[in-house]
């Protein structure tokens, strides 16, 4: 937690509450960004211990510590949980740290339902992960569900996990607007639309994206309950329905879910490299075109996960040339990064290190996505451990490492203590190491023919399995540096200034370190 | 084992730097396949791969020079430039014109993937949980194929045979240097079939038909294995294809052989059986058929697959034990097995089940009596 | 923020209640958008011909017969799990000619104890096909119930529409048989 205490401008304010209850009970947005970011911390240590238990399945051929029906219950809810629980909550917990403070707002407009969308969380997952005690088992369909395997062949958990999707989306969908709203009323003055920071603008368009997909899974899932208890037809052919709908349904929500999921790492970035290269971000104009860019394309490619099901020529082509079409905004923006450095004057501090590791592991992140977006080829790829690497590329060294970066940065700030950097390096490395060898050989089984979802493989794969396992271990185990890290940082450390950073620019380094409980009170004025 | 795994660890290295045939054979890369539509493919992933490449090596370049070169130990003092709109109009530009070059030759590919009139061969694909079965239209020939690795072997109880997981009772044979098609669909929840080397990949979805095809070159023929591709439950990774390619003449050697073989096998069922050949004949329909849901000892699986060791229907009712064979039971996972099994099969399976793992009922279960309760 | 002045951004009364019920107008909407998605859905499957199904029944109406050409029709059949009953095409192929009506007869039966209810829904390969096909009469267009032990012939009249494009030579009607007791009507 922080170490945020009254300033005396406080209008009577007692300073926080004591105990529980303060956390309980709280609308302050540096509690609730803080209850965030522990709860994201706990989903991803949740989650990698099930990723760990999947890899020590297929470090060999052959099944040799769990059985196939409780291995697909690992990978499912290894992919619901980090999804749902650490990368999405993770974002969310910055946002309400960082947003205001960027803005000079002194807190989030809504701040009750700012608590209410927090709480909503660790009650959804709770109920999620305890189905795996229950003796039908938990969700073991994946996590994107497809029905029928989700509704007429699932589980009795499945109304569990419906329960806990809608309660999560709610979660979500109130944070979105809270953010809208913040951001459209609480900018200080002379601070316009063009004038705010990029991890501002970047989580105002990924608020827009939630606010218009989540309610699309809530009502897949809805429809999912029908089917499942009243009698419903919508996925099934025998009452007139069809399983592909499902996808169309689910995907129409799931690709603009990945952009979510991405674009606030690209805000994040976009505010550490200027910082350690000492120069100004370059392009702030296209990188928020592209970002708009990105955003709005993506609600015309989700058919691209579907390219094997059967769909009829001309649709299969659109979806092609509309995904395909993504690269070049995507590519803009890395430009724009590269751009900024260079020429620049940089240090390598923590935040440097994994802000470059992101751009150049997401990028390759990207160039499989281009390869799977070409619909010939995605017949080989499709449901393959390509895809598996492909998508880790992006959400672990690219969203994973945007999180981390921007911790990093902003821990300061949050505890008034910089950190221990050969520490934050150690765990740079270690993550680093680790990721790359957990999925770069991803590429090859996939490509060699190894499908996903599976818990034991043919002999040709045993090989690069057993790489990947060890690289899993070394990735996950490093993440306890981190942890270490935090808690030492939070209790004491050299005393951080105001600016933290030579080089930083913005708002939220012109309060002192750690940032008092209430800020900007009265709003600042931006030239 | 270890040394060959850092043998492929330097392997992916130099791979980076070689060229993509030689890739393939290090188990790096796709399989270029045997049809041309496969080396289309093929073609096609390599040539987005290098552009990818060669723009990976260009921005990382200047990256990673501008990392070396700018930095503040280095005494690089910070330029102030931070727009320009010509750049960002030829790095939007730019790349707008690969992607163009990119989706030129994959158009014409996708549409020649498309085009499955003209068929000479017919095949009707059934994905099952979690077994193929296939029907070669107006053939008269149809049969199930299920996995043939032992669970013995996946439970590392014996050594692994060389196509551990890749290897079937029944083969899908078809014809080089004809033109065939695929028609898929399942019966329960969602799969796909995939084979790597005619790259063929379709979902299998119930109560729709979806195609595909293929044609084999002559002088292709061979054994080529594929998977499902789709997770369809518990034994999603245990439902493998092996496709059995042979001259056009040698195919239709093997239809009448098929054929034939059904005509022996209703002749058979009239037939005497002792109890210890059902015994053995059930032993081997059991461990293939029943014991992925029903288990190896007969104990089941869970709240989904009821234990048969014990079970009331195993010891007691032997009319209602026929008929959950031959019907199945509605709403639930059991199946219909008339199409998948033959008369003798299905009498010797139930033989086994009534008097394996102690349920020692005595009793002999003939095909006769599966005729007839058929009737 | 919590004023009761008539200061310019006061928000007295009216202001929150009409946003509310603007709001609560729109839910409204959008539940009542969602039901008049049914039959707008219909209509543009039939403009567009997308997915594959074909269309209810059709008036059977004397068409230009295209002897010019014949086209190959192919019936298969599958049973979907926990549907045993027996399903098969009599005629597992035709020749036929685009504007010809024809009829082919389909064998169902229910060897079980227990009276059932099947529905057969339809699927036409390749899918580009699937427009021009015409049915005046299909056992798939309903519910069919079949006595324990019941077997009967089921018909299927349809023809092709002679604009059916030219490169289609094959195509390949399937139906597959659901168990529909839980949708009986």
């Amino acid at each position: 937690m922080t170490t945020a205490t009254a300033s005396h401008d406080d209008h009577g304010h007692h300073g926080p509450a004591k105990g529980i209850m303060r956390w309980v009970l709280t609308t302050n947005h540096k509690d609730i960004g803080s209850m965030y970011l522990w709860f994201s911390f706990a989903m991803l240590l949740t989650g990698g211990v099930m990723a760990l238990i999947v890899r020590a399945e297929l470090f060999q051929p052959g099944m040799q510590l769990i059985r196939p029906e409780f291995y697909n219950q690992m990978t499912t809810m290894h992919g619901l949980i980090m999804v749902f629980g650490a990368i999405m909550p993770a974002f969310v917990g910055l946002a309400n740290w960082m947003v205001p403070l960027m803005i000079g707002a002194p807190d989030m407009a809504l701040p009750r339902m700012n608590n209410w969308s927090f709480w909503i969380l660790p009650f959804a997952f709770g109920m999620l992960l305890f189905t795996l005690f229950t003796e039908a088992g938990a969700p073991n369909f994946g996590w994107t569900f497809y029905a029928p395997l989700s509704t007429t062949y699932a589980p009795s958990s499945v109304t569990y996990f419906i329960f806990g999707v809608h309660m999560m989306g709610i979660s979500s969908i109130m944070g979105a607007i809270n953010i809208i709203v913040t951001i459209l009323n609480l900018r200080a003055p002379g601070m316009t639309l063009m004038k705010m920071p990029l991890f501002v603008w970047t989580w105002f368009i990924t608020a827009y994206l939630l606010v218009a997909v989540m309610p699309v899974l809530a009502g897949v899932v809805t429809m999912m309950l029908m089917d499942i208890h009243y009698g419903t037809a919508f996925f099934d052919a025998a009452g007139g329905g069809d399983p592909v709908l499902f996808q169309h349904v689910f995907w129409f929500f799931g690709h603009p879910e990945v952009y979510i999921m991405i674009l606030p790492a690209f805000g994040i970035v976009s505010q550490i490299i200027p910082t350690f290269a000492r120069k100004p971000l370059f392009g702030y104009a296209s990188m928020v075109y592209a970002t708009s860019s990105i955003a709005f394309l993506s609600f015309i490619v989700w058919a691209h996960h579907m390219f094997t099901v059967g769909l009829p020529l001309q649709t299969e082509l659109f979806f092609m040339y509309a995904t395909m079409l993504i690269a070049i905004p995507t590519g803009v923006k890395v430009f724009n990064w590269v751009s900024t450095m260079f020429r620049g004057s940089m240090t390598f501090e923590t935040p440097m290190l994994f802000a470059i590791a992101f751009v150049v592991l997401f990028t390759i992140g990207g160039f499989s996505g281009l390869m799977l977006s070409i619909a010939p080829a995605d017949f080989q790829y499709h449901d393959t451990y390509f895809v598996v690497a492909h998508f880790h590329y992006v959400l672990v060294p690219g969203a994973l490492f945007g999180i981390i970066a921007g911790v990093y940065y902003w821990l300061p700030k949050w505890t008034g203590h910089y950190y221990n950097e050969n520490l934050g390096k150690f765990h740079f490395w270690m993550s680093f190491i680790g990721v790359n060898i957990t999925f770069f050989p991803m590429h090859f089984i996939g490509l060699a023919g190894m499908p996903r979802r599976i818990p034991d493989y043919a002999l040709q794969f045993a090989d690069f399995n057993a790489i990947a396992t060890v690289g899993a271990f070394i990735f996950g185990f490093s993440q306890l540096i981190f942890l270490f890290l935090l808690i030492k940082t939070i209790r004491g450390g050299e005393k951080a200034t105001d600016r933290v950073w030579e080089g930083a620019e913005g708002l939220e380094w012109t309060i002192p370190s750690p940032a008092p409980y209430h800020t900007f009170a009265e709003p600042p004025h931006v030239k | 084992m270890y040394f060959r795994t850092w043998q492929r660890l330097s392997s992916v290295v130099l791979g980076l730097v070689f060229a993509p045939a030689a890739m393939a054979d290090w188990g790096l890369n796709m399989p270029v396949g045997i049809t041309e539509v496969s080396q289309s493919i093929f073609e096609l992933h390599m040539l987005i791969f290098w552009i990818c490449v060669w723009i990976g090596v260009v921005v990382f370049g200047v990256m990673f020079y501008s990392i070396f070169k700018h930095r503040k130990s280095k005494g690089a003092v910070a330029s102030k430039f931070h727009e320009s709109l010509g750049l960002e109009l030829l790095w939007t530009a730019i790349p707008t014109v690969i992607l163009i070059a990119m989706a030129v030759p994959a158009t014409s590919v996708l549409i020649q993937m498309y085009d499955t009139t003209n068929s000479d061969v017919d095949i009707k694909i059934t994905g099952h949980q979690w077994k193929w079965q296939y029907d070669y239209l107006g053939e008269d020939v149809g049969f199930f194929s299920n996995l043939t690795t032992t669970t013995d072997e996946i439970y590392n109880r014996t050594e692994k045979g060389e196509n551990y997981l890749e290897e079937v009772d029944n083969h899908v044979v078809v014809p080089t240097g004809k033109k065939i098609r695929f028609l898929i669909t399942s019966n329960d929840v969602i799969h796909a079939w995939w084979l790597p080397e005619i790259a063929v990949k379709k979902d299998a979805i119930p109560g729709y038909i979806n195609e595909s095809w293929a044609l084999i070159p002559e002088g292709e023929e061979g054994l080529y294995r594929g998977k499902c591709a789709e997770l369809c439950g518990v034994q999603h990774g245990f439902m493998p294809i092996v496709l059995e390619a042979v001259t056009a003449d040698e195919y239709q050697a093997w239809l009448d052989d098929q054929r034939a073989g059904k005509v022996a096998e209703a002749a058979a069922a009239l037939g005497d059986f002792s109890y210890d050949e059902l015994m053995v004949e059930g032993a081997e329909v059991y461990a293939r058929s029943c014991a992925g849901c029903h288990g190896t000892e007969g104990q089941g699986m869970g709240t989904i697959f009821p234990a048969l060791a014990g079970s009331p229907i195993a010891l007691n009712d032997m009319a209602g034990h026929i008929d959950i064979v031959i019907n199945g039971k509605p709403g639930t996972a059991m199946q219909s097995f008339t199409a998948q099994l033959s008369d003798v099969q299905i009498a010797a399976v139930i033989t086994f089940e009534r008097n394996a793992w102690g349920n020692d009922t005595g009793e002999t279960v003939t095909p006769q009596m599966i005729i007839d309760a058929k009737k | 923020m919590n004023s009761n002045s008539s200061k310019p951004d006061d928000f007295s009364g009216s202001k929150p209640k009409n946003t509310a019920l603007k709001l609560v107008l729109a839910a409204v909407a959008m539940f009542g958008f969602g039901f008049a998605l049914v039959p707008l859905y219909d209509v543009f499957c039939e403009l567009t011909g997308i997915n594959g199904k074909t269309a209810g029944p059709v008036e059977r109406v004397e068409q230009w017969v295209d002897t010019s050409r014949t086209i190959t029709v192919q019936f298969i059949t599958t049973n979907n799990a926990g549907m045993p009953w027996e399903f098969e095409a009599l005629q597992e192929e035709i020749e036929m000619h685009p504007g010809a009506w024809t009829q082919v007869e389909f064998w169902a039966l229910n060897p079980t104890a227990n009276d059932m209810v099947g529905q057969a829904v339809p699927s036409v390969s390749p899918s580009e096909a699937a427009e021009y096909v015409q049915k005046t009469e299909c056992f798939c267009f309903d519910q069919q119930t079949l006595k324990a032990g019941e077997g009967r012939k089921m018909p299927l009249i349809f023809s092709l529409d002679p604009e059916l494009p030219a490169h289609v030579k094959k195509v390949t009607m399937s139906y597959t048989l659901f168990d529909a007791g839980a949708f009986a009507k």
